[in-house]
């Protein structure tokens, strides 16, 4: 029997207790800020190492961008097919999920700055 | 009145892909922060769902279309390293924007934040189309999820601002030059 949890303007609050599965939206929101997260630390992580540089140069008129960006879409796309089967039309905690999502949006922001990056290896 | 092929192509990718992904933006946060009102989303009609569903498809692939084309296609033009004996950059903007201290801020704050950061958005936009296409009207009654969906969204818009307003400042300062030259108009005096 769906709990009613509808609130003073007639919607339903999503936490605790959402009578819709947010499992879904829960999946795509974190592997979101998951990938963005993965390509700056990836830019990071080459530009700190040359060796890494290397490894990520997968096309070279473009350079290492080609290898950071493609694997971070990678990533980013298995993490959301592996979220979805798991949460897939499930009940989730969407409050801490999302906190966790904004978190590593931020850190992606925070590692894309030239200045803030540079700080970080001690340059 | 001509250009040249790497001026049309770097054209089209920011002031054709980029500039309309940033213009059709605008539009999709209005609807989305409509979704926020519970009032008047449940006005949403299945027209407009529909309608703003293949809104948001065409903004993600614009957007894709938009990274890839700079990634693959502009990128390699604008950071080309000269042959051996060669001084004057004209075709090179990396290596003339870090041939004076003035303007390699283009490149090292510019571009290697561009580069990088552009990618939020095409990612963000996929996430927000998904997630209205597979919950349609029910979206408008998930609180939670459509404020979520809403802040990744303005975080996405400012991702995209972020590339474009430095794609055109840096195109300025050492604008793409070189390949085929394509004459739009022949002026007879």
């Amino acid at each position: 029997m769906p709990i009613d949890m509808k609130n003073h303007s007639g919607e339903i609050a999503n936490e605790p207790g959402a009578t819709i599965p947010n499992g879904a939206a829960a999946a795509a929101i974190l592997a979101t800020g998951a990938g963005c997260f993965l390509v700056s630390a990836f830019a990071w992580l080459g530009d700190a190492f040359p060796v890494v540089a290397r490894f990520f140069n997968f096309y070279n008129p473009t350079g290492p961008l080609s290898g950071v960006t493609t694997s971070a879409i990678i990533i980013w796309l298995v993490v959301w097919i592996i979220l979805s089967k798991v949460w897939g039309g499930r009940f989730v905690p969407m409050g801490i999920i999302s906190i966790i999502a904004f978190l590593l949006l931020g850190l992606g922001f925070f590692l894309s700055f030239p200045p803030l990056g540079n700080f970080l290896q001690g340059r | 009145m001509q250009m040249s092929l790497r001026e049309l192509i770097t054209a089209v990718h920011g002031m054709g892909f980029g500039a309309l992904f940033l213009l059709a933006f605008s539009g999709a946060l209005v609807k989305l922060h409509r979704l926020r009102t519970p009032d008047i989303s449940s006005d949403f009609t299945a027209h407009e769902r529909t309608l703003f569903r293949v809104y948001l498809i065409v903004m993600a692939v614009l957007a894709w279309v938009t990274v890839l084309s700079g990634a693959y296609v502009v990128y390699p033009w604008y950071r080309a390293h000269p042959p051996a004996g060669v001084t004057d950059y004209t075709d090179f903007p990396q290596r003339r924007l870090l041939s004076s201290p003035t303007t390699s801020g283009w490149h090292n704050l510019g571009m290697e934040w561009k580069e990088h950061v552009a990618w939020f958005a095409p990612i963000a936009v996929t996430m927000i189309a998904y997630i209205f296409i597979k919950y349609g009207a029910d979206l408008s009654r998930d609180r939670y999820v459509r404020n979520v969906v809403f802040a990744f969204g303005a975080a996405a818009f400012i991702a995209a601002g972020i590339a474009g307003v430095f794609g055109a400042l840096i195109n300025k300062a050492a604008p793409m030059q070189g390949g085929a030259i394509i004459r739009m108009m022949v002026e007879t005096k």
